[in-house]
């Protein structure tokens, strides 16, 4: 057992883990279950835990550990399982800088500024919230517009109300939770605004936070117009069109003091650009293989970094894998084909994209999980997997949404000899 | 009643201007700002360009001070440390119809006192050599070697700084609502609160509102339009689209859309041009955001609008006469106006500084202080930082190590020194103007709750009274919604 400062000191890690939310802390206990005992992980906040410990709400764990945790106590089991293991930690630091042989810059209070290389990397550094100058929303740029996530955090982690008289744009999960947290601190929400014909977010929270509350959800409806030269005084909804532009006649006014937007979280993937890892245009995240290891050996990447999820228990078993797989890097266990024997996984009919990207048939564990999202809501679809013409699997599905993720299982036995030119396909049939 | 040698009124870029020169001059100065801070009108929203001078009017007061200001700016970012790069631009012309246009741009240019070594027509394919994502439509184009970018921000905070360092007092939320002659030699300015200052002279470097301030003193009136323009801002991932300013031919309205790298590594596409009643209107529209986008388009091929991290309007004030309104007022002597202050305004700033804080000592009969300290250093700038530096930092104080707006790589460090100038942040914009903490791709997202929480240490104030800008735009609220009156 070695402390972080010693590990530090020493300018050598066996895996750095980057991000101390559910996915750094996942794979960090994973990797040292797996053997490896040289393990760091670095945080840039305060606490360990990331997004999870400002989801005070329950709701968590219901997979992992079969019973309904809050966002805080489910952070706490990971925690307490890093703590139990001893793996060492650094809050308040930050990675600044990592090349492609993981060589990393690391600054921090109790460090300074520190260069250290990594036999392995684990990316988890999450993702961050689509802001209101992305969205280029016309109006003022008063007080009282922010991120569902940045009121969040103001107002379960540091204790604060942040407004009366609430409009939220985006029906994103950490908007419709917000919808019903501000309504229990006293905040009247009058409605909820969606730019798309359905919710980004899960049913679940559409009904336990909007439905259970009154709280109206107007899906193809966007902000037009933002009121208030110090502090907002008013936005401006209008219905949208199919091509998502605003209906002149449609506007409709609200007197307000805040505006929350839940508009679509981005992964944060500025150091995997600055190794120039491979990145997948659609997930915004590095683009992996079944291992969860990107294009650069050695550098794995799990949770919302790589992809965003619907549900931390799958950033935990995803993050649990992407550990153990990290720990067999370092230990020399890892059998890797040669890149053009790596099959990429085709998708078609309404799937967005999966994680991984590509699986290496020839390695592969007996059973892969391909997650994916679709681009529509979709009623009595089957999601079926093709290898070459021949269908591996089907299943029917009553509804599909983009708010919530889907999975396949890929079978070893069933993959055996596949070639890139056979091809594999994730695919929504009628 | 307290009194001053010279009141200015405005701490933008302009009134700092002049009270940094008037800093040279044994004066005792007070500048008067109705926000919370300097550097928050026309001077926090505009194209940020050193302009290099061909544009204005042969013989105008914005020629000269454009000239002037575009040379001393440079010896400015030597002495105040601010963000400065010499980037030249580009004048794009789209017709053969046009060529004359550019012709004469270079002429004119040469007449304000540019030399041949600053200017050069290139053909459609010499500028495209040099600037890659340039339109292939693009027939000529005018090269202005000597037009450079800066920080507005920092520009302005240094010569305020500078200005305080030598002796100058700011107040702010000072707004003037009445100036009276006092006597043969002076004036009385009474502020929104009552409080009244005298001065033996006065300078209205007041933006949009310097028609206002004049017309105070003057019944020669004058009248300023409020131009507002939009911008777009990029992700400093696309900022080297275009390494030089791309301005096209100007039109009637001003130089029209622009494309140019900023200082600090963004791409910004802008401005519209639309006159408004309200000199605070400050409010982006969708058709101005898309003229932004249409036009933008045109000079510079597949422009990365889906990096777009913030949209923003600025507003130029726009005299009747069309030129800057510079001097003593012939009505009111002891008063002096650095009105109709717009493009080139930001490059002329530093020139009209220098003028007028020559003419009112020449009428003051002040003497040269011999103490004057014309240097400023910058905040420490952890971003661009090497390790050795960013360490040897660190050891003097271990705040610079804790980042705190992770996207520009800002640290809590910075973020308290930004507080502790003087004139110092008080507001969480003056925050960001000055070290960039939530400029960056996730637009504060992330930091914000962090820096509200340094600004109430560093002031000494509740969490609820941390403001955005000025009072009343509190990030919190204290009461409920029952308590508020919800209907």
């Amino acid at each position: 057992m070695t402390d972080a400062n010693t590990i530090i000191e020493r300018g050598r890690v066996g895996i750095l883990v980057i991000g101390g939310g559910p996915a750094g802390l996942a794979a960090a206990v994973a990797a040292k279950r797996a053997g490896v005992d040289d393990v760091l992980i670095a945080e840039r906040d305060r606490m360990l835990g990331g997004i999870l410990n400002q989801c005070i709400h329950n709701g968590f764990g219901l997979h992992t550990f079969k019973e309904e945790l809050t966002g805080p106590e489910y952070a706490a089991r990971f925690i307490s399982q890093a703590a139990e293991l001893r793996i060492p930690y650094l809050l308040n630091t930050m990675v600044l800088s990592v090349d492609r042989d993981r060589n990393v810059t690391i600054m921090g209070r109790e460090i300074g500024v520190r260069t250290i290389t990594a036999d392995a990397i684990v990316l988890a550094m999450g993702c961050r919230e689509r802001s209101r100058g992305a969205l280029s929303i016309p109006g003022y740029r008063p007080a009282g517009v922010y991120t569902a996530g940045t009121a969040q955090r103001l107002m379960n982690i540091e204790g604060f109300r942040i407004g009366k008289r609430v409009v939220i744009l985006g029906s994103g999960d950490i908007g419709l939770i917000m919808a019903r947290r501000m309504t229990l601190e006293g905040a009247k929400v009058l409605t909820v605004a969606e730019l798309m014909p359905y919710s980004g977010g899960l049913k679940r929270n559409i009904v336990q936070c909007l439905n259970d509350y009154d709280i109206p959800l107007q899906l193809s409806h966007t902000v037009v117009d933002i009121r208030g030269k110090r502090r907002v005084e008013g936005v401006t909804i209008a219905e949208v069109d199919q091509a998502r532009r605003p209906i002149p006649g449609t506007e409709v006014s609200y007197d307000c003091d805040t505006l929350l937007l839940s508009c679509g979280l981005l992964p944060e993937n500025e150091l995997t650009r600055m190794m120039k890892a491979g990145i997948s245009p659609v997930t915004g995240g590095a683009s992996v293989d079944d291992l969860l290891q990107t294009d650069i050996p050695g550098v794995f990447a799990c949770g919302n970094v790589l992809h965003v999820h619907d549900l931390v228990d799958y950033v935990s078993e995803e993050a649990t894998l992407a550990g153990e797989n990290a720990a067999a890097y370092v230990s020399g266990s890892t059998g890797r084909s040669a890149a053009d024997a790596i099959v990429e996984i085709g998708v078609d009919g309404g799937v967005r994209y999966t994680v991984p990207q590509r699986i290496d048939v020839g390695h592969m564990r007996d059973s892969v999980t391909v997650r994916f999202r679709v681009a529509d809501v979709y009623r009595d679809r089957t999601i079926a997997v093709y290898r070459g013409e021949k269908c591996l699997s089907r299943r029917k599905t009553r509804v599909l949404a983009p708010g919530e993720m889907e999975q396949v299982k890929l079978k070893k036995e069933e993959l055996a000899g596949l070639t890139a030119d056979e091809g594999l396909r994730v695919v929504l049939e009628d | 009643m307290e009194k001053k040698d010279v009141i200015i009124i405005g701490a933008g870029v302009t009134g700092c201007a002049i009270a940094r020169e008037l800093a040279a001059w044994k004066l005792d100065v007070l500048v008067l700002e109705k926000e919370e801070d300097v550097c928050s009108g026309t001077s926090k929203a505009n194209s940020a360009i050193v302009h290099a001078g061909f544009d204005a009017k042969t013989g105008s007061l914005k020629a000269r001070f454009n000239i002037e200001g575009s040379r001393r700016m440079e010896v400015l970012a030597g002495e105040l440390d601010f963000a400065y790069r010499k980037n030249g631009a580009f004048v794009l012309c789209f017709s053969e119809e046009e060529r004359g246009q550019v012709q004469e741009l270079y002429d004119r240019g040469i007449k304000n006192g540019l030399t041949a070594g600053d200017l050069e027509i290139l053909s459609g394919d010499e500028a495209r050599a040099l600037e890659p994502a340039l339109s292939d439509e693009v027939v000529c184009a005018l090269y202005a070697k000597s037009s450079a970018i800066v920080c507005p921000f920092e520009l302005t905070c240094a010569l305020a700084e500078n200005a305080v360092k030598n002796g100058t007092e700011f107040r702010f939320l000072s707004e003037v609502t009445a100036i009276t002659r006092e006597g043969a030699d002076g004036f009385v300015v009474e502020l929104a609160g009552k409080e009244r200052v005298a001065a033996r002279f006065v300078v209205n470097a007041a933006g949009v509102f310097a028609d206002k301030i004049h017309n105070l003193v003057s019944g020669k009136k004058l009248s300023i339009q409020p131009r507002k323009g939009d911008y777009l801002l990029m992700d400093k991932e696309v900022g080297g689209t275009v390494d030089r300013t791309i301005f096209q031919l100007p039109g009637k309205l001003g130089k029209g859309v622009l494309v140019t790298p900023t200082v600090h590594g963004n791409l910004l596409a802008g401005p519209t041009a639309e006159d408004v009643d309200d000199p605070e209107n400050t409010a982006t529209t969708a058709e101005a955001l898309a003229d932004v986008q249409a036009r933008a388009g045109r000079s510079v091929k597949a422009m990365p609008f889906r990096q777009v991290i913030t949209s923003f309007t600025g507003l130029r004030a726009h005299e009747a006469g069309g030129d800057f309104v510079i001097g003593p007022c012939a009505d009111a002597p002891g008063f002096y106006d650095a009105a109709g202050i717009e493009s080139p305004g930001l490059t002329a700033a530093p020139a009209i500084g220098l003028y007028l804080a020559g003419e009112i000592a020449k009428a003051a009969g002040a003497e040269r202080r011999t103490d004057f300290d014309g240097t400023r250093k910058a905040i420490p700038h952890v971003a661009l930082m090497t390790d050795e530096e960013r360490a040897a930092l660190i050891r003097q104080d271990a705040d610079y190590a804790q980042i705190v707006c992770r996207c520009e790589t800002v640290t809590e460090g910075e973020i308290r020194e930004s507080i502790r100038r003087n004139p110092g942040a008080r507001s969480m914009d003056g925050v960001k103007r000055r070290v960039r903490a939530g400029m960056g791709r996730c637009q504060a997202g992330f930091c914000t709750p962090r820096v509200m929480e340094i600004l109430s240490e560093e002031l000494g104030i509740p969490m609820e009274e941390v403001c955005k800008n000025r009072p009343g735009s509190e990030l919190l609220c204290t009461a409920s919604a029952d308590e508020g009156g919800v209907s």
